[in-house]
């Protein structure tokens, strides 16, 4: 047992038990702040797969700048209290689990699928996998057009959020 | 080293989790908050075929993936306000306007 599958299965169990807790917990300021830890954990899991660059966006978007929007939100619609979500077994829980346990096991029966490790690399290319550099270059020769559409995606969104946040413009 | 079959797992875990917290959670942050979740394991899977192929394309997608993450979130988060405003409730049974 090395360190890295130590940290992996400690990573995995971690953020399975926060993503429940997403779920379970009754007040959405739980939900948020279980959902912050689920993308530390998963962000542990980034490094391990050598996307370093990914995890690092990882924790300053999603743990920083999302979860800050969803805490804010919930701030601003005052919802500590729970809005009556009472713990009751209705037919379209019953069959929402149902689905998400049999979309997992269809999921799981693929996966297995997928044999060996991941490819074993000499140890220049292992020191450039992931890095911010290797990604820039992809990104800005192969991926160029896409990387210019997302950023005006982003500014079609900022301009959408004010449209329909904003109650007279 | 750990396979890349448990980094999938783990994904399709999280994927099911977060399904599952969609269809049967009845406050629509937290519904969107699953959708995060959703997404976030769809990551992971890309990462994971990313390290196993040695192909950094993977990463282009995940990056992707949280852009438009973000932007989902700014524009969801603005039609719950909205929706908050004009309903005082954000119980999705009872926001059911557009069902006939």
């Amino acid at each position: 047992m090395n360190a890295e599958v130590v940290l992996f299965y400690a990573f995995a169990v971690l953020a399975l038990l926060s993503a429940g807790m997403v779920i379970a917990s009754r007040s959405p300021i739980n939900s948020a702040l279980s959902l912050v830890a689920t993308f530390f954990f998963l962000a542990g899991t980034y490094v391990l797969l050598l996307a370093h660059t990914i995890a690092v966006l990882q924790v300053l978007v999603y743990a920083g700048a999302i979860m800050v929007l969803f805490l804010f939100v919930i701030m601003l619609l005052n919802l500590t209290e729970t809005e009556g979500e009472r713990a009751k077994v209705t037919f379209g829980r019953v069959a929402g689990a149902l689905a998400a346990v049999s979309l997992f096991a269809l999921l799981a029966l693929v996966v297995m699928g997928v044999k060996g490790a991941p490819t074993a690399m000499a140890t220049a290319e292992l020191a450039r996998f992931g890095t911010l550099a290797a990604l820039g270059q992809t990104l800005y020769t192969e991926w160029l057009l896409p990387f210019e559409a997302v950023s005006l995606l982003l500014l079609v969104a900022i301009v959408g959020a004010v449209v329909v946040a904003k109650a007279r413009i | 080293m750990v396979p890349t079959s448990n980094y999938l797992l783990l994904a399709a875990a999280l994927f099911c989790m977060g399904m599952l917290g969609v269809l049967v959670r009845r406050n629509a942050l937290v519904v969107f908050m699953c959708v995060e979740l959703m997404l976030n394991a769809s990551n992971l899977t890309f990462l994971a075929f990313a390290r196993h192929r040695g192909d950094m394309t993977g990463h282009i997608s995940a990056f992707f993936v949280i852009a438009v993450a973000a932007a989902e979130a700014a524009i969801g988060l603005a039609i719950v306000i909205a929706v908050f405003r004009s309903r005082g409730t954000l119980n999705v049974d009872d926001i059911r306007t557009m069902r006939h």
